[in-house]
């Protein structure tokens, strides 16, 4: 039976799309056929992550419309196998993502695919509901930032009670932290919020620690996602961040040890 | 004269009547005897909470009065208590010395609690029916709203900044209170509020609030209970 993962934040800019792109193609790569779905509609972005943004001939939305087939939308990764993207509309807006349609496609894909990746837009409106709305996991990204962290506790309670396994009684929706742009250097200083005081905020466990890094912007404009990066620290953490969704317990990397946090400075904590 | 006359005594023009009432007063649980110690203590209350203590009637809880049981010195503790603005109206438990003691200083021993630790109350209101009590197991994150109507809110994970939670009853949160709790909202000034640990944006009883920046920095982290007394929310440790 395949498995429904959506990438979500609440916030934008905190690195969904770059998270899709990477945890999609990590899954490819060790073997499970995977596809990609870029939620965004009318801010396609996911083809130029992926670097498949002039093979896009018809989309998600033409889809769910009737106006193609699924194998006609789909676009094959030339670099791993196993791996499709499927690409938002640039043409449309959000209100095109009907509960009904979204759920047909979704279950023709369950058919061919192991794990399909919704790459949910930013914001709590339609957009990002539909992404959630059919998923059985979901990565929460998170930068070490307030409001992202605040944004973050706001969709998991929204995954907590309208999603469809929320809705239908079934077990919850399985949740999963991924902090991206981590500075430890920072972190220790009190700039930003450490591992710690995020985990303490959300509560749910830490699936990977993403660094700050260079490559994640290179490899953003040069199309690659960061995890085919050779000797990057962000490709790095990302593929034990899908040894670990795949049962391996790696430690995690690319933290220091812990001085005294954030909002224990702040708040004085005991 | 008077008495004799069954017209006056009778029930039409009675000059005083006597009625049983309950009020609520602040506890003052009396540890160490040491005036000097009383005194600075209760000036640095006064000083958080500037106000609160003019013409307050307290009990004096004599009960974790262990040390030097036999020092302490109402009279000076009365008078004490009085210029800082508190009129002390009488003692709870305690030996029967200290109660004699008391006594002759003019402060009547008041019937002992029954749970020692100031938040007893007794059964006088006979509810008719239980009130139910909403049980909440999951965290409450932020935008979310929990609403417990006729009866207490039990949240046995964390309330997250930007949540709210709100009950006519209590509300008892088993973790962090870090967003907004509301208890009687229908306007009854018995509820409390109690969380393991004080982060809120928020609380309020019956309509008075405070908000995060008139909480105390010293009371933020601990395990607190809030409740009303007089009007006033007092914010206090959920355990001595």
């Amino acid at each position: 039976m395949a498995t429904v993962i959506v990438v979500t934040s609440g916030k934008g800019g905190v690195g969904k799309t770059t998270t899709s792109a990477s945890f999609a193609t990590g899954l490819a790569q060790r073997g499970h056929r995977t596809v990609v779905i870029d939620f965004d509609v009318g801010l396609r972005n996911l083809d130029l992550i992926m670097g498949c943004e002039r093979r896009v001939v018809y989309d998600f939305i033409n889809i769910i419309n009737g106006e193609a087939n699924l194998n006609q939308a789909l676009i094959r990764d030339k670099r791993v196998e196993n791996l499709c993207i499927l690409p938002a509309s640039q043409t449309r807006d959000k209100d095109a993502l009907t509960k009904e349609g979204v759920e047909r496609v979704l279950n023709d894909l369950k058919q061919s695919f192991d794990y399909i990746v919704c790459d949910s837009p930013a914001g709590i409106e339609r957009g990002a509901l539909m992404a959630l709305y059919f998923a059985d996991e979901a990565l929460v990204v998170t930068n070490p930032e307030v409001s992202s962290v605040r944004d973050s506790d706001r969709i998991l309670g929204i995954l907590a009670s309208r999603s469809r396994r929320a809705e239908q009684g079934e077990p919850p929706v399985k949740e999963h932290l991924v902090l991206a742009r981590y500075a430890p250097e920072r972190a220790d200083r009190g700039d930003m919020l450490s591992v710690e005081d995020v985990l303490e905020i959300l509560g749910i466990p830490l699936l990977g620690v993403i660094p700050e890094s260079q490559n994640v912007l290179q490899s953003s404009n040069a199309g690659v996602p960061v995890i085919l990066e050779d000797g990057s620290d962000a490709g790095a953490a990302y593929s034990d961040l899908v040894e670990r969704f795949l049962g391996k317990n790696l430690p995690h990397r690319f933290i220091t040890s812990q001085k005294k946090g954030f909002l224990k400075r702040l708040f004085g904590g005991s | 004269m008077l008495l004799q006359s069954p017209r006056f005594v009778g029930e039409d023009n009675p000059p005083f009547e006597l009625k049983g009432s309950l009020f609520t007063l602040t506890v003052l649980h009396l540890f160490h005897p040491d005036r000097a110690a009383i005194e600075r203590h209760l000036a640095e209350k006064i000083k958080q909470a500037p106000g609160f203590f003019s013409n307050t009637p307290v009990v004096i809880d004599l009960d974790g009065v262990v040390d030097a049981p036999d020092e302490v010195d109402f009279s000076g503790l009365y008078q004490l208590l009085r210029g800082h603005g508190m009129v002390p109206v009488g003692i709870r438990n305690g030996s029967p010395e200290l109660q004699t003691s008391a006594r002759q200083a003019g402060l009547p021993a008041l019937p002992e609690s029954r749970a020692p630790g100031g938040a007893a109350r007794k059964p006088e209101r006979a509810d008719p029916a239980p009130a139910r009590s909403r049980i909440f197991s999951h965290p409450v994150r932020s935008g979310q709203q929990i609403y417990a109507p006729d009866g207490d809110l039990i949240v046995l994970g964390t309330v997250s900044a930007g949540a709210e939670v709100i009950a006519d009853g209590n509300i008892h949160i088993y973790g962090a209170l870090r967003g907004r709790a509301l208890a009687g909202v229908k306007g009854d000034v018995e509820p409390r509020i109690f969380c393991q640990s004080l982060e809120a944006e928020l609380v309020s009883i019956a309509g008075r609030y405070r908000i995060s920046e008139q909480i105390d920095p010293a009371d933020r982290g601990k395990a607190m209970q809030i409740h009303l007394v007089e009007d006033r929310l007092i914010i206090e440790h959920l355990t001595r």
